[in-house]
């Protein structure tokens, strides 16, 4: 995000520009959560595609409501202590809105909710790593409490900065870390979450012993090229303005994306003795991430060495998870957390002035070692508040209403026994039973996991 | 009355239809089925994770023929399924006891 952020309400004329281009970037953000159903629902197996689609719809849903109901105030508001959350009351429900208007001359409320898309991505994004086995309902509670808890407060430290009679986060003002669209507070935060949630949940039945592969790759690389396309609105739409450094940071987008894609299959064609689709998907994707903190900051060379290095770390990371033993079924810990921290470092490295002059310099530009130090702090900070928060979260649900489905329903799949649908109906003989009209009573399911 | 089974390869099916259309069989039932055996399955990589996949896809071909005309049709199966690979599936031959023609109830031979 550029800095000063926010005048005081009413203080600054519309800019035209700016909000035409910001209103057009915040529906690619919206379009990137859609594309990351697609991209969940293709690498799970046909039997709980439905169920991965509508965890990301959901998140969708409820983070959207409790993002303008309370979210946008704690990452936004004005700073109650130490630069940790914002005033919950502040912007309550977007009241007292309509009139403000940004340092860059967007509207208050387009702020607000760009920013609240977001937290909705970053939501979705967590539940990659619990596809198969979670209760629809005690997702959409997590999602609702994990909103406030973990997202607001990470957005506040590093989102929210200081501007004359408002008071921001502590890592974006008191540190000086940089991060232009959302290392830390998306993918690490997404990633460290996700790692949290799974090892609480557990490992799937049959993991790292029964196939498990994607059921549909199509779905995956549509999923794949939508997020790329929203990105373009998610990181040039972080620079709240139209102008050249939105026109760099579209091109880093581009170029990371390319050369993360094109690492991850070196890595394979290497190791594997093949260059796939899904890793071709999964490059793009470890580039965009990495890319996501730094696009501000970097030149495009910069960006393509940033999207090189996170798609060789990330093709090389998605094996942890067989050798630690934790089931992060679609590997956020693998792309997003990896991805996202070698975003952040790399900024530390890679920054330059000539780029963005209020920014800084970094070691490879003769910077010294200052922003690393202050990039690592921000990783470490971020990493162990939404794990810690998130692990506890889930450790509640779990222990209360219940997080993970029961043993026989996992077997048969989230798809039939949570929402009571297939998704592909390819025998019309099985697929064509007649219809009860008037009311579900009598159903083959029990519905104890809705 | 026997029951001809042949597993062969899809891309094989058209021509062993064809061939036996040509010798005047006129109907048969066709499945999409799955199965292994000395070719076995092959390797899928995803995410660096590899999988055996023991299944190999295949075409199962029923036919109900006279006596008199099996040693034919066999012949013009494994002719038409054959590429010398291994692979190419397998025909076996059974006897029936009837066939029934469910239109007009005509039994066995009538009903072929």
């Amino acid at each position: 995000m550029s800095s000063p952020l926010l005048t005081s309400l009413a203080a600054t004329d519309i800019d035209t520009g700016n909000t035409a281009w910001l209103l057009a970037a915040a529906a690619l953000v919206m379009l990137m959560a859609p594309g990351l159903a697609l991209f969940y629902g293709g690498m799970v197996r046909s039997k709980s595609v439905l169920n991965m689609i509508m965890m990301v719809f959901g998140a969708l849903a409820v983070v959207s409501v409790v993002w303008v109901l309370v979210g946008y105030s704690i990452a936004f508001g004005d700073d109650v202590v130490g630069g940790l959350f914002g005033d919950p009351f502040q912007y309550l429900a977007f009241g007292d809105m309509v009139d403000g208007v940004t340092a860059s001359g967007i509207p208050l409320p387009l702020f607000a909710i760009f920013q609240g898309l977001f937290a909705v991505i970053t939501c979705g994004l967590v539940a990659g790593a619990i596809a198969d086995r979670t209760r629809f309902g005690a997702w959409l509670v997590f999602a609702a409490l994990w909103t406030v808890l973990v997202y607001s407060p990470v957005a506040h430290w590093i989102f929210d900065f200081d501007a004359e009679g408002h008071t921001g986060g502590w890592m974006a003002n008191q540190l000086g870390a940089f991060d232009f669209a959302g290392g830390t507070a998306v993918e690490i935060t997404s990633g460290a979450s996700g790692l949290a949630v799974a090892l609480v949940l557990g490992k799937r039945i049959g993991f790292g012993r029964d196939p498990m592969k994607p059921h549909n790759l199509t779905l995956v690389m549509l999923g794949a090229g939508l997020l790329w396309f929203g990105w373009f609105g998610f990181n040039a739409g972080s620079q709240l303005a139209a102008d050249g450094r939105a026109a760099i940071v579209f091109v880093n987008t581009l170029v990371a994306g390319c050369t993360g894609c094109l690492a991850w299959l070196l890595v394979e064609r290497v190791r594997d003795g093949h260059a796939t689709s899904f890793g071709a998907a999964s490059g793009v994707v470890a580039g965009l991430v990495a890319i996501t903190p730094a696009c501000g900051f970097v030149t495009p060379l910069g960006a393509m060495a940033v999207g090189l290095a996170a798609g060789t770390l990330c093709a090389v990371a998605i094996g942890w998870k067989y050798r630690f033993g934790y089931d992060d079924s679609l590997d956020v810990v693998g792309v997003h957390l990896v991805g996202g921290l070698v975003g952040t470092l790399l900024i530390g490295l890679l920054a330059s002035t000539s780029i963005y002059a209020d920014g800084a310099d970094g070691l490879l530009y003769g910077g010294g070692l200052d922003q690393l130090g202050k990039q690592a702090v921000a990783c470490v900070a971020t990493f162990t508040y939404a794990f810690v928060v998130s692990g506890l979260l889930a450790l509640a649900l779990e222990r209360t209403m219940g997080f993970r489905v029961e043993e026989d329903h996992e077997v048969t799949g989230v798809d039939l026994v949570i929402h009571a649908e297939s998704a592909y109906d390819l025998h019309a003989a099985t697929g064509g039973a007649r219809p009860h009209l008037g009311g579900s009573g009598g159903s083959l399911l029990d519905r104890h996991d809705q | 009355m026997k029951l001809v089974t042949a597993v062969i390869k899809p891309h094989k099916w058209e021509e062993v239809r064809e061939a036996l259309e040509t010798f005047g069989v006129t109907g048969m039932t066709v499945s999409e089925v799955s199965g292994y055996g000395r070719q076995k399955g092959h390797t899928e990589v995803y995410r660096g994770a590899e999988y055996d996949i023991a299944l190999v896809p295949k075409i199962r071909i029923e036919i109900v023929v006279d006596n008199g005309d099996v040693e034919d049709v066999v012949g013009i199966v494994v002719k038409a399924a054959q590429t010398g690979r291994i692979g190419d599936g397998k025909v076996w031959v059974s006897s029936i006891d009837s066939v029934i023609r469910v239109r007009t109830g005509d039994r066995d031979e009538a009903a072929i």
